[in-house]
């Protein structure tokens, strides 16, 4: 029975994809929006009655369909598993993506490819379940392809405009660039040890001790979450990957996609937790990531750039979290993160979508008298993600921070720094976007309204789980850390105690997220600033507002070197091969007008054909014995 | 030399001196009349090795029949000496060497098979003379069959040379 | 009475046949009358037909000379019909010189 229900969970938005990609345009947009959602709405439901028997048993299921790989050392399996850790991704995976789906039905009203957004979306789904419940590396690797697939596809989906072509293709090459990683750290396992499944590496590996090899694949697979969860240096595909719709940035680049490396990292903990080096590395990493882009963040003026660099930023903490072997923690922080950055993401669309398509904050301010919901989901999440109590934000990202303390102080300041740039530009958006006064065109001024229900119940009940979502891993009786128990046990506990340096941390949190607040609000709602013009920047600024001009970089030392080898390869290389490939072709042609020669008609030449081919046969046949 | 030598050495000169001479010479009646020749002492070849009947008939056949139609076209066509071009170097020289390889592939083959090595069979039983000859061709078990169908054969060529040689209707 | 050919020898007329049959060949290739060409072929079959009744009476076996009847008769066959196709010929195209009729190249 269960076997059934976990097929059925997967194969539904298959089955929407398909369905709008082939009927999708002759049927209305609310059928169409409708049979998307609806097949998400299934796999959601689902997975809820699976939770709720994992929950109650903790016996985890696997569903194996056939055996597809056969080498002479092992065999890979078509099979998934849904154990604790696939169906908590589940659970908010399909959760968020029905509200966002929903979502999606008004905010996408109107556009031509109406039909095909949503088959896309639902593929999306599709693969993020194929991702997260694939048993062995391999499966888990076509859902990874098939997300980065189906982002590329949603980054230009309005593909008329070349920039966001752009963006998609490099949101993809950045992708694949990780994906090597992450193949040759299949490759190395595989080898290692003659089996690719979780199950089988988790009981060849734990335990045991670290090597040389184990490293080098720890490091393969970290870069390979690099590319996915845009840490440095793969990330500067993320800001610009908001360059696809709303409910796009919601779903993929905020709460589902990028958390792919760390459920990646937390499926393989038991590799990672033998290579301390390795989760040395992944720690800087996240530390370092996390504060540029916090600061990158300080300065942008484009209300879903600042939430990109943000996403990057809290990316960033949660592989703080992973580095000192902290997977609850980083875990939690990804299910709040979640929550809150779905709603502001979705919120930002709300806004866009009352401005007719403006991004720009400098042309926005004082929403909040006419768009209430979207201003109090808002405020919440961005409370949340500022790390303020009683909201989640506040639970998840203080453990991290406490976790960083008892590790390394040296990434804890590092860490702290970035929550407090976070506080402070997530409440610069705020005011920027909600008070003061209304900075743009009379034209906009005169359109400002309340997005439709279907877009703002998604936010209201993104809200409250934002509010709420701390219970879940709340410090001291944490359901999360005993539901996650059975599949991490091995690791080091990590529940703090609660004791004074604890609520001394806490208090320090909590003051510097305050401190941040304060800030943006003496700047930009007593004193009213607006952040100049572009032309206008100066010095820090103008570098930090060109995000210290790393694109340009990439471009200058990566991609023109690869323009001029292609360039070479074209001119040289293919000519030449080509050449040869004809060059067999006029040779053909060569020996066959040399060949017509013989047929010139002339009995002549026919007879002493015939001649000399009977003196050749009689002289085989009976002279060559 | 005994009488049977002399007179084979003096046909086989014979022979081939009036066949090169056939295909030699310039005017085409004059190679008709060197084939005559040349028929009539392969016939005289037959009459030495004891085939009378197969003589006289291939005196009838090829000289009275298939050179007089030889000579009738030569003449229907008013083929003259001067009708063929000068010929170039290369195609005679290939030509003779091709005439030496042939005779020596063929030479070569039949000696190999070492035929005076054998026995020559001398029964003393006639085994040529009409009678004998008749009975073969058109015994039951014999050639009877092959006979009919010859005949047959005649037919449809003669059928054929009159279909091809008529002249064609002018109005199409 | 003895075998003809004890006195005369099975390999001369092994040699005047193919000797004959070679002028043949060379009349055919070197000779570009068609005519001509008919009448080296002509000379070819005479030469196969010479020894065919040499090995008749060297096996004392009339089968050999059957063969050349009919040999004989398919010769004038051949030349019948061939001829007509050269007169054929001469009719529509004005001259039997082969290396006029190349119509057929490739």
């Amino acid at each position: 029975m269960n076997q059934t229900l976990a097929l059925i969970l997967i194969i539904a938005p298959l089955i929407g994809f398909l369905i709008n990609i082939f009927v999708g345009k002759k049927v209305n947009e609310k059928l169409s929006g409708s049979i998307g959602t609806l097949a998400i709405l299934i796999s959601f439901i689902g997975t809820i009655i699976l939770f709720l028997d994992l929950n109650s048993n903790h016996q985890a299921m696997t569903v194996k369909l056939f055996d597809w790989i056969g080498t002479e050392r092992f065999t890979i399996a078509f099979s998934f598993q849904f154990d604790e850790l696939s169906v908590l991704w589940l659970m908010f995976v399909t959760g968020i993506g029905t509200l966002i789906h929903m979502y999606s039905i008004s905010y996408m009203h109107g556009d031509e490819n109406f039909h095909k957004f949503f088959a896309y979306l639902n593929l999306f789904i599709f693969f993020m379940i194929t991702l997260v419940t694939g048993s062995n590396l391999l499966i888990m690797f076509i859902g990874w392809e098939g997300v980065g697939l189906c982002s590329y596809l949603l980054i230009g989906f309005w593909h008329k405009n070349q920039a966001y072509n752009d963006a998609a293709k490099k949101a993809f090459i950045m992708n694949r660039i990780g994906d090597l990683g992450l193949l040759i750290g299949i490759f190395i396992l595989g080898a290692l040890y003659s089996t690719v499944d979780f199950e089988g590496l988790k009981t060849a590996m734990e335990g045991g001790e670290g090597s040389y090899w184990i490293s080098i694949a720890a490091i393969c697979l970290f870069i390979g979450a690099c590319g996915k969860s845009a840490q440095i240096p793969l990330y500067t595909w993320l800001p610009d990957a908001m360059a696809g719709p709303t409910p796009v940035s919601a779903l993929i680049h905020a709460a589902t996609m990028v958390t792919a490396g760390i459920f990646m990292i937390t499926r393989l903990h038991f590799l990672f937790d033998l290579a301390p080096e390795v989760q040395n590395i992944i720690a800087i990493v996240g530390g370092v990531t996390s504060l540029v882009a916090a600061t990158i963040g300080l300065f942008q003026n484009d209300i879903k750039k600042v939430l990109a660099y943000s996403t990057v930023s809290q990316l960033g903490l949660m592989f703080l979290a992973l580095g000192f072997g902290a997977y609850e923690i980083a875990v939690f922080h990804v299910i709040t993160h979640a929550f809150f950055k779905a709603c502001l993401f979705l919120g930002s669309g709300s806004v866009i979508h009352a401005m007719h398509g403006e991004q720009d904050m400098r042309r926005m301010g004082g929403l909040k008298n006419v768009m209430k919901i979207t201003y109090i989901t808002f405020l919440i999440s961005s409370l949340a993600i500022s790390g303020i109590p009683p909201f989640s934000g506040f639970f998840s990202k203080d453990e991290i921070l406490m976790t960083a303390f008892h590790n390394n102080t040296a990434l804890w300041v590092i860490g702290s720094l970035a929550s407090i740039m976070t506080a402070f530009y997530m409440f610069r958006l705020l005011y920027l976007t909600f008070f003061n006064k209304f900075r743009g065109t009379d034209e906009q001024k005169h359109h400002l309204h309340e997005s439709p229900a279907l877009i703002t119940f998604p936010l209201i009940i993104l809200a409250i789980l934002a509010t709420v979502g701390g219970l879940i891993a709340f410090p001291g009786k944490s359901w999360l850390n005993a539901y996650l128990a059975p599949l991490l046990h091995d690791g080091p506990q990590h529940a703090h105690h609660l004791g004074t340096t604890e609520y001394i941390l806490m208090a320090v949190a909590v003051v510097g997220g305050l401190i941040g607040i304060v800030l943006a609000y003496m700047k930009f709602k007593q004193k009213n600033t607006v952040p100049v013009e572009d032309d206008q920047m100066q010095g820090v600024a103008k570098l930090v507002y060109n995000k210290y001009y790393v694109d340009e970089m990439y471009d200058a030392t990566i991609v023109k070197p690869v323009n001029v080898l292609s360039k070479f390869f074209r001119d040289k290389i293919e000519v030449l091969l080509s050449s040869i490939v004809f060059g067999f072709a006029s040779l053909t042609g060569g020996l066959g007008t040399i060949g017509r020669k013989l047929q010139n008609g002339s009995i002549g030449l026919y007879l002493f054909a015939f001649v000399i081919g009977i003196c050749t046969i009689l002289a085989l046949m009976f002279i060559a014995k | 030399m005994s009488t049977v030598m002399l007179l084979f050495y003096m046909l086989s000169a014979v022979t081939l001196g009036t066949a090169f001479l056939a295909i030699y010479s310039k005017n085409p009646i004059h190679s008709a009349i060197w084939l005559v020749v040349s028929f009539f002492s392969i016939a005289g070849h037959y009459l030495l090795l004891n085939a009378q009947f197969l003589a006289l008939v291939h005196i009838i056949v090829y000289s009275g029949a298939i050179m007089i139609l030889f000579l009738f076209t030569i003449m229907l066509m008013n083929l003259n000496s001067d009708g063929e071009k000068k010929k170039p170097i290369v195609p005679l020289v290939l030509a003779g060497v091709l005439l030496v390889v042939v005779a020596g592939i063929l030479v070569t083959i039949f000696m190999n098979a070492q035929p005076e090595s054998l026995q020559y069979a001398a029964t003393g039983k006639d085994f040529q003379s009409i009678k004998v000859l008749g009975k073969v061709l058109l015994d039951k078990e014999g050639f009877m069959v092959p006979f009919e169908f010859a005949s047959i054969l005649l037919l449809i060529a003669m059928i054929g040379a009159v279909l091809l040689s008529k002249k064609e209707n002018t109005s199409k | 009475m003895e075998n003809v050919l004890e006195i005369i020898g099975i390999q001369n007329y092994i040699l005047l046949s193919a000797l004959m049959f070679s002028i043949g060949i060379f009349g055919v290739l070197y000779r570009r009358n068609a005519i001509i060409m008919f009448m080296s072929i002509e000379i070819m079959l005479n030469a196969v037909n010479l020894l065919l009744v040499a090995f008749s009476t060297y096996h004392q076996d009339a089968q050999g000379q059957v063969f050349v009847f009919f040999s004989m008769a398919v010769a004038a066959a051949e030349v019948a019909v061939g001829l007509a196709i050269l007169v054929s010929i001469f009719r529509n195209v004005g001259s039997i010189d082969i290396d006029e009729l190349k119509n057929l190249k490739g």
